[in-house]
């Protein structure tokens, strides 16, 4: 049995806006409180009363499924009520800023904001302007810190530890707010992270940022322990950064072929939702090593753990 | 500092609340223990491992993490901010008469909350509760069914249980 001694970590922010600015230490913090939660979903009441009497908004101005359903049945399992905004069918497509949407969300008494917004920044500047606590749930090719945190959460829970892990994230790494997340997150743990993906794909700078870069997936392969795989994302690729669909697939796609040169213990992760045969084979994402239903199972629990944590830093501070 | 419990007495505490425990319920009953984090966690292997050696069968044993179900989390907590860690409970306790272990019974607010979160985990025939040491100052109309050491120490004053697995030591202080 694990009692910790001395003196514990007290968590201070009441917004969760990215991990580029959270320590090692934090992150931990964060990871631990998410196991304490797992087991609510197993049991026949699934639900808790931490949040009861609040009231969380998801601030949704991009689409979004998982994450938002995520978000959602994560604040209904801590008792919280919740109100779907969504930028379809509200007055944003009347022109209302982002801050006078907030402003008036406030108004009605919400506690945590859950935002995701094309802009970078998005998060923090309604963080700046509002009271309530601000959860980014996804800003521009920034951060989105809770995918970041379940996919440490995923691959501690399978590995132990980060430390001294090799992670390769393969795709789209320019327009990815998720490798980003992923990247501040493992490195901070102790992991070595190589960008994997045609140089078109790259982000600027990519030099300054704590990671290795590689244009080949098939040198990559065979040393890693964790293979993360992006999404493609369609809707955000200007101009023509790779040739074809059919070449892409071809050099940075996960086949059964090239799984053959991997780790037999690799983890296969994918943030969703997949391109089914471009970023992955149908085999790889069903397969043996495929973590990716677990990264979902998990994200409801990181989720669970960060309205909880930034609720009750909210609370010191009253 | 006043030692008020010695290992050889919390070691008799448990054999007296194994023997009660044993000819108060018929041995047929579904018994269950359930300790509090983190000392009622160690006092509850305790409790079930002399409870399986004496009846003979193993008598289930589970943790409660009650920190979501406290009644302070939105109040500031003025640098003791709980941490949530598992509940880990691998049986049903539905039908079954749960012993509640916690160290100490001071305000009873912590056994509400273990009342709350044991009740979203299903529904025990009975829930007793067991403590080591039964303290002065209720602020909740509960009381335990089993208490090893009654005391009447003033408010400000601080009872702590050391425990060998925990702490290395065996004892419970006054002070």
């Amino acid at each position: 049995m694990a009692i910790r001694k001395g003196k514990q970590l007290e968590w201070k922010h009441k917004h969760l806006l990215g991990l580029r600015d959270l320590s090692a230490e934090e992150i931990t913090y964060i990871l631990d409180t998410a196991k304490g939660f797992e087991e609510i979903s197993t049991r026949s009441v699934k639900k808790a009363p931490p949040l009861r009497g609040k009231v969380v908004c998801n601030l949704f101005f991009e689409d979004s499924t998982r994450t938002r359903n995520s978000f959602t049945l994560a604040a209904n399992r801590l008792s919280a009520d919740v109100i779907e905004f969504t930028k379809t069918a509200s007055s944003v497509s009347k022109g209302e800023t982002l801050l006078d949407t907030a402003r008036n969300l406030e108004a009605m008494g919400i506690d945590i904001v859950v935002v995701r917004d094309s802009a970078a920044g998005a998060p923090k500047f309604l963080s700046r302007n509002i009271n309530a606590c601000v959860v980014n749930a996804g800003d521009g090719f920034c951060e989105h810190p809770t995918q970041g945190l379940l996919d440490v959460y995923t691959i501690r829970k399978f590995k132990g530890s980060l430390e001294g892990l090799k992670i390769a994230i393969v795709g789209d790494i320019a327009h990815s707010r998720v490798a980003r997340s992923c990247m501040w997150a493992m490195t901070k743990l102790g992991a070595e992270v190589t960008f994997v993906g045609p140089p078109t794909l790259m982000p600027a700078q990519v030099d300054k940022l704590p990671v290795s870069v590689s244009y080949s997936l098939d040198e990559v392969i065979e040393k890693v322990d964790v293979v993360n795989m992006l999404r493609i994302q369609f809707e955000r690729l200007g101009g023509n950064p790779f040739p074809s669909v059919r070449e892409y697939s071809h050099y940075f796609g996960l086949t059964v072929e090239r799984m053959k040169k991997a780790k037999p213990d690799i983890l296969v992760m994918h943030p969703g939702p997949i391109n089914r045969g471009l970023e992955m084979e149908s085999e790889v994402a069903d397969g043996p090593n495929s973590v990716i239903l677990e990264q979902v199972k998990n994200g409801l629990a990181v989720r669970m753990a960060a309205l909880f944590l930034v609720n009750q830093a909210a609370a010191q501070v009253q | 500092m006043k030692v008020i419990l010695n290992s050889g007495q919390i070691e008799q505490i448990l054999a007296d609340l194994t023997s009660r425990v044993i000819s108060e319920f018929s041995p047929q009953l579904d018994v269950a223990v359930i300790g509090i984090r983190s000392r009622g966690e160690i006092l509850a292997q305790r409790l079930s491992s002399r409870l399986s050696q004496e009846l003979g069968r193993e008598i289930p044993c589970g943790t409660l993490d009650i920190t979501l179900y406290r009644d302070d989390l939105n109040s500031p907590q003025g640098g003791a901010q709980p941490q949530v860690r598992t509940t880990e409970i691998g049986f049903d306790i539905d039908e079954k008469i749960v012993i509640l272990f916690d160290d100490v019974l001071y305000t009873g607010r912590s056994t509400r909350a273990a009342l709350d979160a044991l009740r979203d985990l299903g529904r025990p025939k009975a829930i007793k509760l067991a403590v080591l040491v039964d303290r002065a100052g209720r602020e909740l109309p509960i009381q335990a069914d089993y208490a090893g050491y009654k005391t009447d120490v003033a408010p400000g004053e601080l009872v702590q249980v050391f425990l060998s697995e925990s702490d290395g030591k065996e004892e419970v202080v006054i002070g």
